[in-house]
């Protein structure tokens, strides 16, 4: 177990590496175009190819890395740490203050967020640069994702206020933020840690949904999501097989993420 | 003998063509109306196309009129009056016999304020009532309050009602009827055993049995039936499909040429628009509207977006337009060269790759387009590849079409556009609510109280005149010089015309794809299947 976590921590390093490293790396900028090489198969000098538009797939996936990377964990960490505060009040609290919660979060879950997107796109100036349109984006997805996670974290708190381990802190006098420091938090973290890591994919496909209707990244930026389209056309998957590339890349990062959760239960 | 018999059978096989059989294609959405008169979508479209009776017809090959339940007809009072001499003998599907009265029943029906006719609005060029006179069963004169441009050309689309039939309008005059139509699922039209048109040795046509028409929005799954061979035809297909499907089976595809629609973008030029104002003085102006246009590599996007199946675009009206296009009109170069020249006598300047205009505004704008429209995004990003060269930085913005269309025509918070534009009428009198500077269509500055510049006033003044003519040839000289001034001064800057795709099976007989719609099917009763897919049908 320890060589697979070592294994994964090196991946995404280099992962994480190359996508910092893009502009000494990646052999064009992401947005050339070479019109005379569209569609290109894999070569020396275009090592995944070149999208529909000529421009440079190796290049586009190290830079769109590196907005995916760093953007989605930001969404996710901003969504977990919402859930936690919401969730962890919700659980820990109980009573009206649980039973409130619990509506809001159900509320949350209800609401169809993609006409929030269409507004926030709207209010947008229309001369917002591609890198802050995208910034917004994951923002805005990181503010309204959080509810799912506070209804796990609700009932990991609501377990852990009845437990025999906070029951015995109560009756040492343990109160208050000491309680939930010291007692009930490091061991909700295995909870908050699961939830943290199956949010940063579920918003890096959120984004591409998302840039199907012209809400992700705008053109000419890469992300993973818009890479991804790429795969909406099955035909056209068969006979570039390197159009797979940015989903191996998001599965590989993906399963190193899972092999780096704490394996750990709840200690009693 | 047995050889003279057989030399004889496939003689009259090849001369008369093959009868019976089910044709099958998709219609991309279910018809929003089975009332001809009120047809405004491509789904409806294509059942009035295929089931209506009109009184002339505009041959899709040659863009001629013809005559169809009008055997002959004359225009008079300066293009305010249409006789028609109508064919004898011809009966509704249901039986009852055409006359005159039923002309008249159209077309008081079709001018009917109330109706709200789309069709009706092409015909009302002046407030009044249309009169209808019936000298004969088979003499009709229908007389307008005012002169109607393009007259006769505009009856193509006006399919005849029964006054009689109780089956209202499902008794039609077309080759087909419709027999079934299950909501998003499919229509049955089967063959009209009324039609009045005849094979030469008598027989009435059409050939085949019956169409299908599978309602199928997605087109990948359209594309993978046809391969099949459950579909015969594909009347148009996307460009990246049909380069997909010419690798595959050359002979399957069809490029007609031009067709009538192309891409366009333009600046809002509306002085109300809540921009800055030296951003509204760029785009007013034409040596910048010209520089922008200029920079834009039309040939690199007909190859690379449209897969080589698309044209630089002249003008408003599309090459395959062919008696209204002005042929001394060529697409606007690609020359960064001329551009920045261009840019220079308007006081702007090039440094350190960014464009200043001659208060120091860097020259930064967006283009905003629908969302979801790959071609259109693609069209954009090579654009900003493009403006690169000449120091302009574009902004694409693409959103969903309801946002688009309030910026566009309500708040006007926006600085170019791109979209695109079909052309459903050959004629330009059918463009007034785009050329009229009043008009509401006017889109780089709708809606004007008077004309903003000498330009657009002369516009005005031209579009009117060719309105109130009717000679062709004094119509075409007043509408050549529109499309001059248009090339000129670039309100719109046109990008692509796109050519005219479609896809269809070698079991399909007698198909002759065109450039105008319905491109694969406009000779419908004369579309016949070859035997091996009869048998495959069960016949």
């Amino acid at each position: 177990m320890k060589r697979a976590h070592n294994i994964a921590v090196a991946v995404l390093v280099l992962i994480f590496a190359a996508s910092l490293f893009a502009g000494l790396i990646a052999p064009a900028p992401y947005a050339s175009q070479f019109r005379d090489f569209v569609s290109a198969s894999a070569s020396h000098r275009f090592w995944l190819g070149t999208d529909d538009l000529g421009r440079d797939r190796w290049s586009r996936l190290l830079y769109g890395t590196r907005i995916s990377l760093l953007l989605a964990p930001a969404a996710a960490l901003l969504s977990t740490l919402l859930a936690v505060l919401i969730g962890g009040i919700a659980g820990y609290a109980g009573g009206w203050w649980d039973r409130v919660i619990a509506r809001v979060i159900d509320l949350f879950l209800s609401l169809p967020w993609l006409f929030l997107f269409l507004i926030v796109r709207a209010l947008l100036p229309l001369n917002t640069s591609p890198l802050t349109s995208v910034i917004v984006t994951f923002t805005v997805m990181g503010l309204v994702g959080w509810a799912p996670a506070a209804r796990i974290i609700r009932a990991g708190a609501q377990s852990l206020r009845h437990s025999d381990l906070v029951l015995h802190a109560r009756a040492c006098g343990c109160r208050g933020l000491r309680l939930v420091l010291v007692h009930i938090a490091p061991n909700l973290r295995p909870v908050i840690f699961a939830q943290f890591w199956i949010a940063i994919p579920t918003f890096i496909l959120g984004e591409a949904s998302l840039g199907l209707i012209g809400l992700g990244v705008a053109e000419p930026l890469p992300s993973w999501g818009n890479l991804l389209r790429e795969l909406a056309n099955p035909q056209a998957v068969a006979g570039n097989p390197w159009v797979l590339a940015p989903l191996a890349v998001l599965v590989i990062v993906v399963s190193c993420f899972q092999l780096l959760l704490p394996n750990k239960e709840f200690s009693s | 003998m047995k050889g003279v018999l057989l030399i004889i059978a496939i003689t009259a096989t090849s001369l008369f063509g093959q009868w019976g059989g089910e044709l099958r294609f998709c219609l991309r959405s279910d018809p929003k109306t089975f009332n001809p008169l009120l047809v405004e979508d491509e789904a409806s479209e294509t059942v009035r196309y295929l089931t209506g009776g009109v009184l002339i017809r505009v041959n899709r090959l040659t863009q001629e009129l013809e005559p169809e339940l009008a055997t002959s007809w004359k225009i008079s009072r300066q293009g305010r009056a249409i006789a028609f001499q109508l064919r004898r003998g011809v009966a509704f599907s249901d039986g009852t016999p055409f006359t005159a009265d039923d002309v008249a029943y159209t077309v008081r029906a079709l001018m009917d304020p109330a109706l709200h006719s789309p069709t009706g609005d092409s015909l009302r060029s002046a407030p009044g009532n249309v009169e209808t006179t019936v000298q004969a069963p088979d003499r009709i004169t229908i007389v307008f309050p005012a002169p109607v441009a393009g007259l006769d050309r505009l009856f193509d689309q006006v399919a005849i009602l029964s006054s009689r039939s109780p089956k209202k309008e499902a008794a039609v005059l077309g080759p087909f009827v419709l027999a079934r139509y299950t909501p998003g699922t499919e229509l049955v039209l089967e063959r009209n055993s009324h039609y009045w048109k005849t094979e030469a040795n008598g027989r009435r046509l059409p050939y085949l049995d019956a169409i299908h028409l599978d309602i199928q929005q997605n087109r990948d799954i359209e594309l993978a039936r046809f391969t099949r061979g459950e579909l015969q035809l594909i009347n148009t297909i996307d460009p990246e499909m049909f380069s997909r499907l010419s690798k595959q089976e050359p002979a399957l595809v069809h490029d007609a040429g031009p067709s009538l629609e192309s891409e366009m973008m333009w600046f809002n030029q509306n002085p109300a628009a809540p921009l800055p104002d030296y951003e509204k003085a760029w785009f007013r102006s034409k040596n910048f509207r010209r520089a922008i246009s200029a920079a834009i590599n039309r040939t690199d996007i007909c190859r690379v977006v449209y897969y080589g199946h698309a044209q630089p675009a002249v003008g408003p009206i599309s090459p395959a337009n062919r008696f209204w296009f002005d042929a001394a009109l060529k697409p606007h170069a690609f020359s960064p060269k001329d551009a920045l020249a261009r840019l220079q006598q308007d006081g702007f300047r090039f440094e350190n790759s960014v464009l200043r205009d001659r208060e120091g505004h860097a020259v930064e704008f967006s283009l905003v387009t629908n969302s979801g429209n790959k071609s259109r995004e693609h069209i954009a990003a090579m654009m900003q590849q493009d403006l690169v060269a000449i120091g302009v930085k574009l902004n694409i913005v693409t959103l969903d079409f309801r946002s688009l269309i309030e910026r566009i025509s309500q708040s006007f918070q926006y600085e170019a556009c791109l979209l695109g534009l079909t052309n459903y009428d050959l004629d330009p009198s059918s463009q007034m609510n785009v050329w009229l500077s009043s008009a509401s269509n006017h889109q780089w500055y709708p809606n004007q109280k008077t004309p903003a510049t000498p330009w657009e006033a002369e516009i005005d003044r031209l579009m009117q005149a060719q309105a109130a003519t009717v000679i062709p040839a004094k119509r075409k000289a007043y509408f050549d010089k529109v499309q001059e001034i248009v090339s000129d001064e670039a309100p719109f800057l046109y990008l692509v015309t796109k050519n005219s795709l479609s896809a269809v099976s070698p079991k399909l007989r007698n198909v002759q794809p065109a450039m105008i719609r319905p491109q694969t099917y406009w000779n419908a009763e004369n579309l016949t299947l070859a035997p091996a897919q009869l048998a495959r049908n069960g016949q």
